[in-house]
């Protein structure tokens, strides 16, 4: 294989400050946004003592899943020792930090108290599945600060492949962890289920999959870098796999559901009357964000590259929407404290959740979009993340070959 | 009577001594004081016992008597304001019958709220009262997800009015705390029970659920009852009759 050059992005060109400029713009008004939210408290928010969690944990756990789906394009490199990916690598553990830094601020902004953040880190439940997290946020971060060294210092390659290991475990440990926030809920009919955790990691394949083919697309074109064909081919049907096989977790954790007489209730809520919740699940998260971008990725359109990047974004829209109804939906469900009764209280007992989206919210998780790409273009300015070319001829080993024979 | 220098200095030094050293021995004091935790003890576990046949319909006492008690003032917000005793309404849906009923925090033994505190804030006293340290919450609501009863409220905006033995902040989740502060200095009921009885209606019974000759004890020996939400195997510290 032919020897692969690294460089940074110039970054002197107008478009790029002006990329920064507007991404910093959009981190600005986020953090505007909460402190906003904290300065009058959550009154203000769309959030009640019945939607306990809103907008922010939709983008929070959006981008943390992403965070570690990210990663997988250096572990099919080093894990399963596929050289195609591997000039890939370095990009994409820089995505895996960056969105998981964006992530973790939403959350914690998302805070009662964000400036209790070093109780957060010096007290710990170990029974807490969300104590447990923490740790492998943060785990995360070290571990693969030590893998993008590896890429990085020459000398250190040879440690690549455990420390891709290492990364790739840990990985899988943190998106376990993210889905049992939910799965670990007695409490509520939507969560309460294992099945969230493996359905949390295939989701992030999907997303991270999604995010880190636009941010590749966008970084080639704008710093005018070849990118092959053969390249963007594998991994869109990659995308495409990934997309289906969410699918097939979400129809299996439904039909489960459905089985289930006493999970009825919640089925029907969410599959049939649960209005803007029942429009996220069928319109947001089948449709935009599973059936289209299967058509796309698997016809013939998908030789343009436009439509590789609507199906990407469609993921995305969709995976949104997935997480909308997921956390947000499972908690407007009322809660069954008294079966076979018509309940109602003055705390909204018997009654589905109120909630709707306020501007600061959406800012904020909006925001922590904005966090993440702000680090990805920063650091490819700073250090030699993507290779010089990306062509066909200059990553794959068999291009030539192949050729030839042709 | 005349000072001499040397008694002036004695005096003075003593009077000296004496302002430094007395906070210390105040603080001895304090220290020596029973604190909360002293105060618990696993010999007692209490609970609540509601008998729904004899809580009338659209009565509000204890709600009004247990907000009262601690503080917790409505800002005319019903979604996002703080309630940590509800009365809620039940309808049959075979028979249409109805009955209502006092909600609050269940004080289990095994509290979901407790096990998903990342920080340990939610905490379980020795003697069963479930707690939020308003010290160490830092506002993440996940106890909010995982009780079975949506028994905690979170503080959404600033707070009035507040009690000294029950501090309240913008930004921390609360919940009933079975007027531990009047069970600490042994009033031996709680706010909402009081209420209840005043009010002729004696729905709601506090009592030591470990004291084999306390009347919640001998009641629950000797008449049907109930947990919310038994499936769970919380062992709540309330229990209900006539449900």
């Amino acid at each position: 294989m032919a020897h692969v050059t690294y460089l940074k992005m110039e970054g002197r060109s107008l478009g790029f400050w002006a990329l920064l400029a507007l991404l910093a713009g959009i981190v600005a008004v986020g953090l505007a946004a909460a402190l906003y939210m904290e300065h009058n408290g959550h009154w203000v928010t769309g959030m009640n003592n019945q939607v306990i969690w809103g907008t922010p944990h939709v983008f929070a756990v959006f981008l943390i899943v992403a965070a570690s789906g990210a990663l997988n394009v250096a572990s099919i490199a080093s894990v399963f020792n596929r050289q195609l990916y591997k000039p890939l690598s370095r990009l994409s553990g820089l995505l895996a930090v960056s969105l998981l830094a964006g992530g973790l601020m939403v959350l914690v902004l998302d805070l009662g108290r964000p400036d209790r953040l070093i109780v957060a880190m010096t007290y710990y439940n170990f029974k807490s599945i969300f104590a447990w997290n923490i740790i492998l946020y943060t785990g995360f971060f070290a571990i693969v600060a030590i893998y993008l060294w590896m890429m990085f210092e020459r000398r250190m390659n040879v440690y690549t492949k455990p420390a891709g290991m290492a990364a790739f475990l840990w990985r899988l440990t943190l998106t376990t962890g993210t889905g049992s926030i939910f799965g670990f809920l007695v409490a509520r009919d939507a969560y309460n289920s294992a099945l969230l955790a493996p359905m949390f990691i295939i989701l992030s394949f999907a997303y991270g999959l999604a995010i880190f083919l636009l941010v590749l697309m966008a970084a080639t074109r704008w710093s005018g870098r070849e990118l092959g064909d053969v390249m963007v081919k594998r991994l869109k049907n990659l995308l495409g796999v990934f997309v289906a096989s969410a699918l097939y977790f979400v129809v299996v954790y439904h039909l489960t559901n459905l089985y289930i007489t006493g999970k009825h209730d919640v089925e029907r809520f969410l599959l049939l009357d649960g209005g803007i919740y029942t429009k996220a699940f069928w319109l947001g998260q089948i449709v935009i964000g599973g059936i289209l971008p299967l058509v796309i990725l698997f016809s013939g359109i998908s030789k343009s590259r436009a439509m590789i990047v609507l199906a990407s974004v469609l993921v995305v829209l969709g995976g949104l929407a997935q997480m909308y109804v997921t956390i947000i939906g499972g908690q407007a469900f009322p809660m069954a404290i008294f079966p076979d009764k018509i309940v109602s209280s003055s705390f909204a007992d018997g009654v589905v959740g109120n909630y709707s989206p306020s501007l600061p919210e959406i800012l904020l998780g909006v925001g922590g979009l904005g966090v993440a790409l702000a680090l990805t273009v920063f650091a490819m300015k700073v250090l030699p993340f993507l290779p010089q070319s990306l062509a066909d001829a200059d990553v794959n080993p068999h291009h030539k070959a192949e050729a030839a024979k042709a | 009577m005349s000072m001499n220098r040397r008694d002036f200095l004695a005096l003075g030094g003593a009077a000296i001594a004496g302002t430094a050293i007395a906070p210390g021995i105040r603080l001895i004091e304090l220290a020596q004081a029973r604190s909360p935790e002293e105060a618990a003890s696993a010999a007692h576990r209490w609970g609540l016992l509601i008998d729904t046949s004899k809580c009338q319909d659209g009565c509000t006492a204890c709600v009004d008597a247990c907000h009262e008690e601690n503080g917790i003032q409505s800002h005319g917000r019903p979604a996002t304001d703080a309630q940590w005793i509800r009365k809620v309404t039940l309808k049959d849906k075979q028979t249409g019958y109805v009955e209502s009923l006092p909600l609050m925090c269940q004080h289990c033994e095994h509290p979901p709220c407790v096990d998903v505190c990342p920080t340990g804030a939610s905490f379980k006293r020795i003697d069963g009262i479930v707690l939020v340290d308003r010290h160490i919450c830092i506002g993440c609501r996940y106890c909010m997800m995982a009780c079975p009863y949506k028994a905690r409220s979170f503080v959404h905006e600033d707070t009035t009015g507040q009690k000294t033995y029950n501090p309240r902040g913008k930004g921390c989740v609360e919940s009933c705390t079975l007027c531990v502060h009047k069970i600490d200095r042994g009033d031996g009921t709680t706010a909402c029970a009081e209420a209840c009885k005043k009010e002729g209606h004696q729905a709601i019974l506090f009592g030591d659920l470990k004291d084999p000759g306390s009347e919640i004890s001998k009641r629950l020996a000797s008449q049907p009852s109930q947990q919310l939400r038994a499936d769970l195997k919380l062992n709540t510290g309330v229990r209900y009759q006539g449900l």
